[in-house]
């Protein structure tokens, strides 16, 4: 099978600082991927690299067998490439219906869905638990919703690769296993990547986990093979061996 | 949400152009005249309330679109004897063209740059008419003759110095603005519009050209406001360089401020209410301005988002 997205030798630096550093790296089709590290691993600036926020200093960047390495983000989105942000950013002075609105009637321009625009949303937003919440303001949601309401734009957009910022920052435990049948229920059409701080929510969602450190894959593999890595605890769980 | 209410919302606005149609046949002759001259300008503050309002893009080189609208009619008709129809065209044309120019170089500036770069613009504009007095009249400005503002259909012909007639086609010319204006805000274009407001990064991480859609609405305002432009100088006979002054460049951020950034109604009351406080205090003192200010000031202390802006937050949600 051929992966979905690939990188070859991706570098960014800023200044000095190499904050990610010749990462290859491949992602099949429909699988749910977890990228965990420490602060500053370089996971944020590696995933806003794939959909197209920053540009690489160096490397390239393979969607679907095409090369996207200097395409702008807006046309990557229009591929299928969305991005769901880490720190919350719904339009707050819009209400929830339009925040979906604007990913659905993307999708309608596209031609990559057919229909009404009401329906798309409202669709969207009965699948994160929000319709009855379309005519709110999106900055009076609680934060909670507001992060599911961010999901829900993600999932309007069809994408066939959605990236997931740190998805439970802020969410209730209650709120958590919501979520990660969302996801499940996401994965079935399309692949997931998800930038993860939640140990739990990432042995429970991920299929194979990357390990960020220092801007470098520090290792890959299963949430079995990841927890037994030793380098891994050293880097990450600061666990000393003897 | 946005389609809650769009029977209200026709009803409201249609209602609003049936009210100035009507007003036509009671005011007295002098604010008759009056209010033909604030539904033209109140074009200009929609033309600017597109831009400003919705996207959010400060500008403070306005003038030089209603300007281009005003010389692009004036001029064709001065120098090239251009019938009414064709020289209003003319001047839309000439703004949205230069409104396309403009847009190109000063959309890679956002913010406080944008104003400044907009400013220097309409500045030149400005200057380039002083320049070129022999066709432009200089800041003497040109008179517009009677016998070339009247427009012949078919057997009929309409004199646009006729008080009723410049009424009637001021009223027509706004309420296809105000028409148009609501068909955009309210379709998807007018969406994405208000979201670049919003947050522009997020916008574009939704799929969207955020420039090309900013250069749009460059565009569109720019010929709105042109479009008032040409209308002033057929209507009113008059093209000067004072028009493409700073001071028309304020203007409609005021009328807009005023009536409400962000509603389709908002410039027409705007306008209106600039209008006529100043034309009310100057009948009591040469010191109206200080009048005026104080409103000015009032008003943005207990309606901060203008007068419908206020009204739409506290009580009627549903305008658009």
């Amino acid at each position: 099978m051929m992966p979905l997205l690939t990188t070859k030798g991706l570098s960014r630096n800023f200044g000095g600082l190499r904050a990610v550093d010749g990462v290859d790296f491949a992602l099949m089709p429909g699988e749910i991927r977890a990228i965990i590290g420490p602060n500053g691993a370089g996971k944020t600036t590696f995933v806003s690299l794939l959909s197209g926020r920053i540009r690489p200093s160096a490397g390239m960047v393979v969607f679907d067998g095409a090369d996207i390495t200097t395409m702008p983000a807006y046309r990557r989105v229009r591929l299928g490439v969305a991005y769901t942000f880490q720190i919350t950013s719904v339009f707050a002075n819009l209400t929830a219906f339009d925040n979906v609105a604007l990913p659905v009637q993307r999708t309608l321009t596209d031609g990559r869905s057919k229909g009404q625009v009401r329906n798309g949303v409202m669709a969207a937003l009965e699948r994160t638990g929000l319709a009855d919440r379309a005519g709110t303001l999106a900055g009076q949601l609680s934060y909670g919703h507001q992060r599911l309401l961010e999901v829900a734009m993600g999932l309007a957009l069809k994408p066939r690769l959605l990236i997931l910022d740190e998805p439970t920052q802020g969410l209730a435990d209650s709120e958590i296993d919501n979520f990660i049948t969302l996801v499940r229920e996401i994965a079935k059409d399309a692949t997931v990547l998800l930038i993860e701080h939640n140990m739990p929510v990432v042995m429970q969602l991920a299929d194979r986990i990357t390990v960020f450190n220092f801007g470098k894959i520090l290792a890959e593999g299963t949430p079995e093979q990841i927890r037994a890595n030793g380098q891994v605890q050293d880097a990450y769980l600061g666990a000393t061996h003897d | 949400m946005r389609d809650a209410s769009p029977a209200k919302t026709y009803a409201l606005h249609i209602g609003v152009i049936a009210l100035l149609f009507a007003l036509n046949f009671v005011l007295p002759d002098y604010h008759q005249g009056l209010f033909a001259r604030i539904m033209a300008l109140a074009v200009f503050a929609m033309g600017y309330n597109l831009l400003f309002g919705y996207v959010g893009l400060l500008s403070l080189g306005h003038a030089m679109f209603f300007s281009a609208g005003l010389y692009g009619a004036g001029l064709t008709v001065h120098h090239l004897g251009w019938g009414v129809p064709e020289a209003f065209i003319a001047g839309v044309a000439c703004g949205a063209l230069l409104a396309l120019v403009i847009g190109l170089l000063a959309l890679r500036t956002t913010g406080v740059a944008f104003l400044i770069v907009t400013m220097m613009f309409a500045q030149v504009f400005y200057l380039l008419i002083l320049y070129f007095a022999a066709w432009t009249g200089g800041d003497q400005g040109l008179v517009i003759q009677q016998a070339a503002r009247v427009v012949s259909i078919g057997g009929a012909s309409l004199d646009l110095t006729n008080p009723t007639v410049r009424y009637m086609s001021a009223l027509a010319m706004f309420a296809i603005v105000l028409l148009i204006t609501l068909a955009i805000v309210r379709s998807r274009f007018g969406r994405v519009l208000v979201a670049i407001r919003e947050n522009e990064e997020r916008t574009k991480m939704l799929g969207y050209d955020t420039g090309a859609n900013k250069l749009a609405a460059v565009v569109a305002s720019g010929a709105i406001c042109a479009a008032s432009g040409a209308a002033y100088a057929l209507l009113f006979g008059y093209v000067g360089s004072s028009f493409a002054g700073v001071q028309y460049s304020i203007l409609p951020l005021l009328w807009v401020l005023l009536g409400g950034a962000a509603t389709t109604l908002g410039p027409l009351v705007g306008t209106l209410f600039m209008y006529y406080v100043t034309d009310i205090t100057s009948g009591f003192t040469s010191a109206y301005l200080l009048i005026v200010g104080v409103a000015l000031i009032l008003l943005v202390l207990f309606f901060p988002k203008g007068i419908l802006g206020s009204i739409r937050q506290r009580w009627l949600g549903w305008l658009p």
